[in-house]
């Protein structure tokens, strides 16, 4: 590495960790990013330009190439991936970042044609391989799981930590073997193949409901991967931005699963929802009775509020009601009715989703209330109007601790005067809990899809 | 031990703090968005893909790069587009701030995308 290259790795570096500075403010974020793409722009060019004439004829093609297909498919997936769809999509670019870093390292172990690697090539491209396909392979699960191209669901079977413990331990002893005798792609191309396994097998028994906390876990991994395809390449821009994003990765993921209430360990391993009765087999929940109510019903009740507090929550999102919702309080304030909108820090499939989509349909951010600043005001209001949301109103968290949820920090609507739920069935969160709340005497159900029930609802303000 | 294992073993745990230290107070509504920004920053992994890509010369080197190369750039380009798509949201909204909520105003005119 040339001083000038080592300049310039340096200059990428400071604006990454001020793009990551800004990136945790509101009022910088979207600066930041461009701050931290300037960096990789300089990066990057400045590797290509380095590199220059040491590109084989192939090897201009496969990058030219590479890039181009990359480019489109970056694009193209990042600008019509609907909002909901966010985080899967941030999954599947984490994804391959990992496999990208795990595909660098099994590259370099090749051009040592068989003999052993040096420790100082050797263990950081055991690792890049091992955490590059957990990452890639656990994050296909996830996208998986939150497109819903398979249940969301944990997926336990009987014997699991074993075989899971059994693959890390033959992975652990390949790399033993390539350390030690011999550098053979046999040992690392089936070290890769049980290191994509292991992905799947980690993330598999985790509900759809963590999946944000597991991204966040992935998101780290990748980090650490590439830091260590830097060691392998003696690149100083790879193990810094690596690491940066290894160690910001890892505290983001404390930080999450802080505001589920939950330990990092109960998320990655507590097998989430597991226990609990089925939904619909539940015989007590087949037992008691709801109150499903009318649209005019509800409406009348809304117009002549003083306060109404809506939650919305991910069937919101998928219904993309949005648009709806903000029609409906519009209206609701013109009566004179003061409304808000209680964000619960994990509502949507990702903390601050909510607070995206409403952005997107103007909803101003003044009526925006974080939970802890509106959990105080539930005992004044005279309908809580849950918009698609259960888990994050469902009181089992602050009074039964069997409950999987027990101490998540949750939207206290119980307290309010009314409650209005609007929901597509009885099926429970996704977490896959029964709610006591949607049983209780003061709870009135809309059922439909909730952009169909707003409307409805508009329609009945508006007659009311 | 060579000196420059040393010097980037200081990188690295140096880095480890940094990481730590710049994002320890962030509000709750940022937490996608940065995760989201600091998935575009890995994908410095395309330093290294074209690192690999540029030598390639047998068949499997050349499919390995190539590899690489896609998914590195798709990880680096389709981070940063994702991450900005959702900060737009942000910025937009400080706007109406004054005069009321702009309850009057096409609804959806500004994000048609989604």
């Amino acid at each position: 590495m040339t001083i000038l290259t080592a300049f310039v790795y340096l200059l990428a570096a400071v604006l990454f960790i001020v793009g990551l500075k800004f990136l945790s403010s509101p009022r910088g974020a979207r600066r930041g990013n461009q701050i931290a793409a300037l960096g990789m722009l300089i990066a990057i060019g400045w590797t290509v330009v380095v590199l220059g004439r040491t590109f084989t004829p192939a090897g201009v093609t496969i990058s030219v190439a590479g890039v181009a297909i990359g480019t489109a498919i970056g694009v193209v997936g990042a600008r019509r991936v609907k909002m909901t769809a966010m985080p899967q999509m941030v999954a599947l670019f984490n994804g391959v970042g990992g496999g990208a870093a795990a595909l660098v390292a099994v590259s370099e172990l090749l051009t040592l044609s068989g003999s052993r690697p040096d420790f100082q090539t050797g263990v950081p491209s055991v690792f890049a391989i091992i955490v590059g396909g957990i990452s890639f392979a656990g994050s296909a699960i996830a996208f998986a799981k939150l497109q819903e191209l398979m249940t969301g669901t944990p997926l336990t079977y009987p014997g699991q930590q074993l075989v899971n413990g059994l693959l890390a331990l033959v992975i652990v002893v390949l790399a033993v073997v390539l350390l030690a005798l011999t550098g053979q792609p046999a040992v690392f191309v089936a070290m890769l193949v049980l290191a994509l396994m292991l992905g799947v097998a980690f993330v598999l028994p985790i509900g759809g409901a963590d999946m944000p906390v597991v991204i966040s876990l992935l998101n780290a991994f990748t980090g650490l991967a590439v830091a260590a395809s830097g060691f392998v390449l003696n690149n100083f821009a790879l193990i810094v931005a690596g690491t940066l994003v290894g160690a910001s990765g890892t505290l983001l993921t404390k930080l999450m699963s802080d505001a589920m209430g939950r330990s990092i360990g109960n998320v990655l391993f507590g097998a989430f929802g597991q226990a609990q009765a089925g939904p619909e087999g539940g015989a007590e929940a087949g037992d008691r009775s709801v109150r499903a109510g009318s649209a005019d019903d509800i409406g009348t009740m809304l117009a002549y509020s003083r306060k109404v507090v809506i939650v919305p929550g991910y069937g919101l999102a998928v219904a993309q009601a949005q648009h709806a919702v903000r029609e409906l309080a519009d209206l609701l304030e013109k009566r004179g009715v003061e409304v808000e909108y209680a964000i619960h820090p994990v509502a949507g499939r990702m903390p601050g989703h909510m607070n995206v989509l409403l952005a997107e349909a103007n909803v101003p951010y003044e009526q925006l209330k974080e939970m802890d600043e509106v959990n105080g005001q539930f005992r004044n209001t005279d309908v809580a109007l849950v918009v698609g949301a259960n888990d994050v109103v469902n009181p089992a968290a602050r009074s039964s601790p069997g409950s999987p949820i027990y101490g998540m920090p949750i939207l206290n609507v119980d307290e309010s005067r009314n409650v209005v739920f609007l929901k597509r069935s009885m099926r429970p969160g996704f977490a896959g809990i029964d709610n006591e709340l949607l049983y209780d005497p003061k709870t009135i159900m809309l059922f439909g899809d909730a952009k169909d029930s707003l409307t409805r609802l508009v329609a009945a303000v508006k007659a009311a | 031990m060579s000196g420059q294992l040393v010097t980037e073993i200081t990188y690295f745990v140096l880095a480890i703090f940094v990481g730590f230290e710049v994002i320890s107070k962030v509000p709750t509504i940022l937490h996608t968005p940065l995760m989201s920004g600091s998935n575009a920053i890995h994908g410095i992994i395309l330093v290294g893909a074209l690192i690999i890509a540029a030598g390639a010369q047998t068949p499997l080197q050349v499919v390995l790069g190539f590899v690489a190369v896609v998914l590195a750039t798709t990880n680096v380009v389709g981070g940063f587009v994702v991450t900005d798509r959702m900060l737009e949201m942000f910025k937009g909204r400080r706007q109406p701030g004054s005069g009321g909520p702009a309850a009057d105003g096409l609804p959806g005119s500004r994000s048609d995308r989604s």
